[in-house]
């Protein structure tokens, strides 16, 4: 039973990171059409960025968690003005091809000039503990990435069902002509939203760099299990993303637990059986476009 | 090609280097060349040069054996055998079939004497056997299989530096005679991870301890957490974890997270490098038990190389520079012995040579298996407090004489090992 606990804390943890980058990689699907494969790259980004700002001006993890989402989103909007604007227009697997290339060349720059072993970080003090619960013991960060990263999740979704802005965006995203027609420029909308989606997967990034090797290579298999997570969940649903992302990351931690060679194929075999029952994934709609 | 080639002259840059070099190109060079296979002596360092092995080894090898060279010129001047050094380079991604075309490469078309490194034991295997078919030189630094002192030994195959047994004869004997009896053991479940694990669980078992558990994790990694707990659950003494690089680092982090050190758990690391202990920061490693073959900052003679080493590279050499540095060294100095290049002269040369340089302690090249032994050292990692200086992280527990820290010979020539011929 107490084990039984254990992993599910662990689960949800470990989903937390699948959760908050998937919403991000939702975000920018739904708006532009684009899937963003340098994601995986983004976090890592957020981890290296969170790790140089420790070691340079001792800026640590709590201002981190705000300043490096900023940078992130600094970063996206650049991204998306000199680069992934000219190719919206064409078929998406030339955004594909432009964002694989360029975690390619993210990950190789921050190789060049880091090295392959990895950035240092120091852990919050008072993070750092476990919290007894009847005579389990949990580490404190695992409940404090998963209730901090449940807080953002909501409070997007919030942003995204209950203001103006939100609305605007789904409406441009649903039906962009329609909302074009009345009035809306649609187009303001997609830079600052593809850079608050770069944003998220930064701060997953910040997220795992306490927990976490920072190396540059930290998001070669993370953006896979990602993609999983986006299918699973429906490719540009946002709660998809959310619960797809804390499903994944259970599935893995009982995996681990129980089949500890397969865990990472577990994930592939829910996912190939969800694509099989619900081609669209759980929270998908049916494609329309 | 990503050749970079370096002429001897390019080389020697002191003046007194460089005055050595002017002589050799008058008459008196005319006395060496005749020994030389294709005039010159190439030593390769195939390593990898861009992925997860390059900051433990990587180019900084290179410039060891470039170290290396300089100190032979230095030493002989004149009267240099080798009077023209070639140091080559290429990357072999750690992949098997990659270092394979490039061995060849490097003996057929480059006229490599020796090649040097070689991390990634399959690469390492596929390199061992281009020795042997082409009857030049390799000097294993970078892998740690028993297999090349082993079934696949044979008689141009030199395995310096570590390996498996050496790993798991320091850190699980001694930590189990400590009292750490009960281990649980996690491992990457590919090659190593299982040579790994198998050579521990011997040690262990042979030291009067135990392996409760042992358990296989997917490679690459990044979340142990499950493991740990799975591994907790049956209230061993000690984790051993059998990952290396990012995985290692994961792991450590993961390991502090869940607190097991304040349960009584202590951790212990089958193959850690210096590198790693200063990625990961020493404060989330301090304490941890491993075995080291070499230090820099273990006595005068290892900190004055690495002070060397340092004005060259910029970084604080890991055990594999230093063994890179001494395993050419060696080479040279073998060539000088035997007044040749050719191979077997040179094999004949070391078999049985015993040494002590800034790496080899004790050292021998020992003539039944090619395995060249040496001092080793279990190592802990220091608390963040007791830290001096940057890369003073260990603090050397017990020396292991050479003649016990690696696999007896007996036990090599029943893994197979027949040189013979």
């Amino acid at each position: 039973m107490n084990e039984i606990l254990q992993y599910t804390v662990q689960g949800l943890a470990a989903g937390s990171f699948y959760a908050l980058a998937a919403l991000g990689l939702a975000v920018i699907f739904g708006v532009l059409g684009v899937v963003n494969f340098a994601h995986g790259a983004c976090y890592m980004l957020g981890a290296v960025v969170s790790a140089l700002l420790l070691q340079n001006f001792g800026l640590g993890f709590w201002p981190a968690l705000v300043v490096v989402p900023l940078i992130m989103f600094v970063f996206g909007i650049l991204l998306e003005r000199l680069l992934v604007r000219f190719l919206v227009a064409l078929d998406p697997l030339y955004n594909f091809l432009l964002t694989f290339g360029l975690s390619l060349v993210l990950v190789d720059l921050i190789k060049r000039q880091y090295g392959v072993s990895g950035l240092p970080y120091t852990r919050p003090e008072i993070l750092s503990g476990q919290v007894t619960v009847g005579d389990v013991r949990l580490p404190t960060f695992q409940l404090f990435v998963f209730a901090f990263s449940l807080v953002v999740c909501v409070l997007v979704w919030l942003l995204l069902t209950k203001t103006r802005i939100g609305m605007i965006v789904r409406a441009s995203t649903e039906r962009p002509e329609l909302t074009r027609a009345l009035g809306v420029d649609v187009g303001r909308w997609v830079t600052p939203v593809f850079g608050f989606g770069i944003a998220l997967a930064g701060l997953a990034g910040v997220l795992a760099a306490p927990f976490r090797a920072i190396t540059a290579d930290m998001g070669s298999n993370f953006v896979i299990i990602l993609f999983a997570v986006v299918v699973i969940g429906g490719l540009g649903s946002v709660l998809g993303a959310v619960v797809a992302g804390f499903l994944v990351g259970l599935v893995e931690a009982f995996g681990q637990a129980y089949a500890p060679t397969f865990a990472q194929v577990v994930i592939f075999v829910v996912m190939a059986l969800v694509i099989l029952v619900k081609p669209s994934g759980l929270f998908g709609r049916e494609e329309s476009r | 090609m990503r050749h970079k080639t370096t002429t001897a002259a390019a080389a020697a840059l002191s003046g007194a280097l460089l005055l050595a070099a002017c002589g050799q190109a008058g008459p008196t060079a005319q006395t060496g060349e005749d020994e030389l296979t294709d005039g010159k002596v190439v030593l390769g360092v195939l390593n990898d040069q861009s992925g997860v092995y390059k900051d433990l080894s990587g180019p900084n090898s290179v410039e060891a054996v470039k170290m290396a060279v300089e100190d032979y010129k230095a030493e002989y001047g004149d009267d240099a055998v080798a009077t023209e050094i070639e140091v080559i380079t290429a990357d072999h991604q750690n992949k098997p079939e990659v270092a394979n075309t490039k061995a060849q490469e490097m003996y057929d078309r480059n006229k490599a004497d020796a090649i040097f490194d070689v991390p990634a034991s399959s690469a390492a295997l596929a390199v061992a056997t281009q020795a042997k078919e082409n009857k030049k030189l390799y000097f294993n630094i970078g892998a740690a299989t028993t297999e090349l002192t082993g079934a696949q030994c044979n008689k141009y195959t030199f395995h310096y530096a570590y390996d498996t047994y050496m790993l798991a004869n320091g850190t699980g004997k001694t930590v189990t005679e400590q009292g750490g009896t009960n281990w649980s053991i996690i491992y990457p479940d590919y090659a190593f991870g299982q040579d790994m694990t198998k050579s521990f669980t011997t040690a262990i078992e042979g030291s009067g301890g135990a392996v409760v558990e042992a358990i296989p994790t997917p490679f690459p990694n990044d979340n142990f957490a499950t493991f740990l707990t799975k591994a907790a659950a049956s209230n061993p003494d000690v984790i051993g974890s059998m990952q290396a690089g990012g995985d290692l680092i994961n792991f450590v982090k993961q390991y502090n997270e869940a607190g097991l050190r304040d349960q009584g758990i202590e951790l212990a690391v089958g193959l850690m490098f210096i590198t790693d202990i200063n990625s990961l920061g020493v404060d989330q490693f301090a304490g941890t038990t491993f075995t080291e073959a070499w230090y820099w900052n273990y006595d005068d003679e290892n900190r004055e190389w690495a002070d060397r080493f340092m004005e060259i590279t910029g970084t604080r050499p890991s055990f594999a520079h230093a063994a890179n540095y001494s395993a050419a060294k060696q080479y040279l100095d073998a060539v000088q012995r035997a007044g040749t290049d050719d191979a077997d002269a040179i094999v004949s040369e070391l078999q049985g040579y015993k040494v002590n340089d800034v790496f080899l302690r004790n050292g021998e090249f020992r003539a039944e298996d090619n395995r060249v032994v040496h001092d080793a050292y279990l190592a802990k990692v220091k608390d963040e407090a007791s830290v001096s200086e940057d890369w003073d992280y260990e603090e050397i527990l017990a020396t292991i004489d050479a003649s016990e820290a690696f696999r007896p010979v007996e036990d090599s020539i029943a893994a197979g090992c027949n040189l013979g011929s």
